[in-house]
């Protein structure tokens, strides 16, 4: 418990400070009327609300698209569903510019709905609402679906006997015991689009801002940090709210699952409908994601390899490096991020399951999840001007990027790990307690066994958004060593054709970087769980 | 319990309390080295407490759990060597029956040669030779007890504890376990705290009964001491006797609600509660002795439990040879013997 409360003191908490303390205060004291001036201003009024709705909006569109896939991917069997399991994650590790630019692509003006019917949503909200949906889908499907393909299907088969009928059955028994899983899914869909920034920037246009936007705007164009602090007070404010609330609705619906194998689960598809259903996750698949990561590859290829091989050569504008160099660079600095946030979201989530967890703790529980919540534009600028001396100079340290993108990384190991580890049966580490294990041996020799699966798509999350991790990484990330979305977001920046080109070529390499790293992720669950 | 025998397990006032109730209240026990008691009760009666209380699982409120003479105030589970067999058994999924043989002896840092002697030593004992490699998930429910057992037993536990050991099995595999058990027990010296709701199997494995009611200790006695004089009406309601009244006693005589009933020499006098074994209930022709009507049978292989419902009194069971047992709705006489009536407390 203490490593993980130290580690966020001292990289997330001490950074948000500084910067807080450096918009609002000077050598006269602290100037706190600016709040109530900002907050009280109609324009910025007008950007939280708008902010609210499209997250609102956001996840009640994603929970609707992305439930039925949770189902199809934990209760059907069919063909290639592992390496499309994966590729529905791919969008979700692509940096948000690039997703930005990828719906642009397919919906924006000379986009390829355009081309063939004349239909434009780039001026709508709508085109934001669906990269909101393209974004997220793997969040629902993994966290839901995770947890739905270990539910014991005699559980339905009870309630069949009693008299229930099928949708009674799924409503009474598995959605109740889902509860958990989908408020978590829920609660990551509403911080991820309540803080959107790449595809609010690019899509948005000047119309529609959302507060991170705004953050962005006034810290780096406008230097105006005393109206930045302000904002990240007040997403500050309104996140604590949003996890307090789930955490009050988690805390009502912990229930001890009875967990099996979720190879056992899967089946065939049975029946009209269960076709039916796998036919429109598929299609939806197809459109909603497939679309858009083609439509990348081909703008990639559009003048043949001729933006992969530009990539290899230094071309001293840009970038010190070969953009190809940051390939490597984010992959070593996403390994390391992965294995600190599994370390101490491993450490948290075991600290947070257990029974007697105090009151103290469980707040912990809603404090890990801020980061997400806090403006990531925020925390890199904070890790800048907070992280600059000793004892803590890490300005020069190739670990800094590591530890920002951790600290996205540690509230989705901790939020896919505490539903399973609640639901582990409290006599298992009681049996091997009096067996003679103690604590730090029951965890490894009684949780972990069990766990492995939810670690392992833990991993895979924290590996994602490390890889993906954009808004703080462009602060800290060094001119020579830059990782892929920084990389590509410097290429989309300047202008030209072949710039154009390079990023979406440098976009598909992260693509597939991604879709490998997920697929040898997948592998090893099914190596795994094997065992079972 | 003789006392030449040191005691292993000692609880002096042991008492936990659930939200302010009292689970545990007060409980006094010895268990000496090699005994195997067995505590009695209905469920809710702590009696499963009382076991995690002893593991390490539970922690006390008041009292103390001595082992070996030594409190065990602050030591954690792992480091009691005490072994506890779960109700349903609680084998780790994951592992083989091997891996949960093994588990103690691992976490006690036996080698790997002697990790796997000790299962094959246990399997053996345990009548599961060669049962090493197979899933936990495929064995049957006698199977997974045997195992649930000898995962128990591997690291040499100085006290074993059963909770509720035979629950899940059906009758005849019960019946068979109980008699291994004992004679398994007897031979390695094994001292046991088990706890179980069901009187036959309490009887059958222990040396010493312990009968729980709300957290006390209601009685404790050899099975043979318990099943002859129920201290009180619960215990003896509890162990399945229903002919049970208050009284008042004069020399030899119980005046009750079923009218002047005999009893022993040397009753305790005055205001008590008598027991009637349905034994000692003899039904004969109507028109001598109390007059009743026969309200229901039931065939319990050996004899015939009959119901019989005396006017203005509580109703009676008697135990009837199947040849002589009255129809539903017969008039009978009923008439006692002495020598089955207890006066109880």
């Amino acid at each position: 418990m203490a490593v993980p409360v130290a580690f966020f003191a001292v990289f997330f908490a001490y950074p948000v400070a500084a910067i807080v303390a450096r918009g609002l205060k000077d050598d006269s004291g602290w100037h706190l009327g600016r709040i109530a001036e900002v907050v009280t201003a109609a324009d910025v009024r007008h950007v939280l609300w708008f902010t609210t709705w499209q997250a609102l909006a956001s996840t009640a569109l994603t929970l609707l698209v992305a439930l039925p896939g949770a189902y199809v991917f934990a209760r059907l069997d069919f063909p290639g569903k592992q390496v499309l399991r994966a590729v529905v994650t791919v969008p979700f590790v692509l940096p948000t510019v690039v997703v930005g630019t990828a719906f642009l692509a397919l919906v924006g003006r000379g986009g390829l709905l355009d081309e063939l019917w004349g239909v434009r949503l780039d001026t709508t909200v709508w085109a934001i609402l669906l990269a909101h949906v393209f974004f997220n889908y793997a969040v629902v499907v993994r966290t839901v679906g995770g947890l739905w393909s270990q539910l014991d299907p005699r559980q339905e088969e009870a309630a069949r006997m009693l008299g229930a009928s099928p949708a009674a059955a799924w409503r009474r028994v598995t959605l109740p015991a889902l509860g958990p899983a989908v408020a978590a899914a829920a609660l990551m869909v509403f911080l991820f689009t309540f803080t959107s920034f790449g595809v609010v920037q690019i899509l948005g246009g000047p119309t529609f801002s959302t507060l991170e936007v705004e953050i962005y705007r006034q810290t780096s164009q406008v230097f105006d940090l005393a109206t930045a602090a302000v904002l990240t007070l007040v997403q500050f404010a309104a996140v604590a709210v949003i996890l307090a609330v789930h955490a009050w609705t988690v805390r009502r619906r912990e229930t001890a699952l009875k967990l099996v194998d979720a190879a056992a689960t899967a089946r065939r598809p049975r029946g009209a409908g269960q076709r039916a259903l796998l036919a429109g996750v598929l299609a939806t698949v197809a459109v909603l994601i497939l679309l858009p990561l083609a439509v990348l590859v081909q703008r990639s290829l559009d003048g043949g390899l001729g933006y992969y091989r530009a990539l290899t050569h230094e071309d001293g504008g840009a970038f010190l490096v070969p953009p190809v160099d940051a390939i490597g660079n984010s992959l070593r600095y996403a390994l390391a991020a992965t294995a600190i946030a599994v370390l101490i979201g491993s450490l948290a989530a075991a600290a947070l399951a257990r029974r007697d967890a105090g009151r103290l703790v469980r707040g912990f529980d809603a404090l890990l999840m801020l980061p997400l919540g806090v403006s990531a534009v925020t925390v890199g600028f904070g890790f800048l001007i907070a992280l600059d001396e000793p004892p803590l100079d890490l300005r020069s340290s190739w670990l800094l990027v590591p530890l920002a993108q951790a600290l996205v990384g540690v509230p989705f190991v901790v939020r896919t790990m505490l539903p399973v580890l609640r639901a582990v049966d409290a006599r298992l580490r009681e049996a091997a307690a009096v067996l003679g294990a103690s604590p730090w041996r029951v965890w490894r020799e009684v949780d972990l066994p069990l766990v492995r699966r939810a670690l392992a798509v833990a991993a895979g999350f924290a590996f994602a958004v490390s890889l993906g991790e954009f808004g703080a990484t462009v602060f800290i990330a060094r001119p020579d060593n830059p990782t892929l979305p920084v990389a590509v977001a410097r290429l989309l920046g300047r202008p030209g054709e072949l710039n154009y080109g390079q990023a979406m070529a440098l976009s598909t390499i992260l693509m597939i970087v991604c879709a490998v790293a997920l697929l040898v992720l997948e592998k090893l669950r099914t190596d795994r769980t094997g065992e079972l | 319990m003789p006392p030449s025998l040191p005691s292993l397990l000692s609880l002096e006032g042991a008492t936990v309390r659930f939200g302010g109730r009292p689970v545990l209240d007060a409980v006094g026990l010895e268990v000496a080295e090699h005994e195997i008691v067995c505590v009695l009760g209905p469920s809710g009666s702590g009696k499963s407490t009382l076991l995690r209380a002893v593991a390490g699982l539970q922690p006390l409120d008041a009292g103390r759990v001595l082992l070996d003479g030594r409190d065990q105030t602050g030591v954690p589970a792992h480091r009691r060597e005490v072994g506890l067999m779960f109700q349903d058994h609680q084998l780790f999924p994951q592992r083989d029956v091997a891996g949960n043989v093994a588990f103690g002896p691992r976490m006690h840092g036996a080698s790997k040669a002697e990790q796997a002697d000790r299962v094959r030593e246990l399997l053996e004992l345990v009548g599961l030779p060669g049962a090493a490699r197979r899933s936990v998930a495929a064995l049957s429910g006698g199977e997974q007890q045997r195992v649930a057992l000898a995962r128990a037993l591997a690291p040499r536990p100085r006290l074993l504890m059963l909770d509720e050991p035979l629950g899940q099995l059906d009758r005849s595999l019960r019946e068979r376990l109980v008699v291994e058990l004992r004679e398994l027990f007897g031979r390695l010296g094994t001292t046991v705290l088990a706890v179980t709701h069901d009187q036959g199997e309490a009887f059958a494995l222990a040396d010493r009964v312990v009968v729980m009611r709300d957290g006390r200790i209601a009685q404790q006695g050899t099975p043979l001491e318990v099943w002859q004089r129920p201290a009180d009406a619960f215990v003896a309601r509890f162990l399945g006797f229903d002919n049970v009244a208050g009284a008042t006693v004069t020399g030899t005589v119980a005046d009750t609600p079923w009218g002047k009933l005999p009893v022993p020499e040397g009753a305790p006098q005055g205001s008590r509660t008598v027991l009637v074994r349905p034994a000692g209930v003899r039904l004969v022709a109507a028109g001598t002795g109390l007059p009743g009507t026969v309200t229901a049978r039931t065939f319990r292989g050996t004899h015939v439990a009959v119901h019989v419902q005396p006017g203005g009194a509580p109703r009676l069971e008697a135990a009837c040879a199947l040849r002589d047992a009255p129809g539903v709705g017969d008039a009978v006489g009923v008439e006692f013997d002495a020598a089955e009536i207890v006066v109880l407390g």
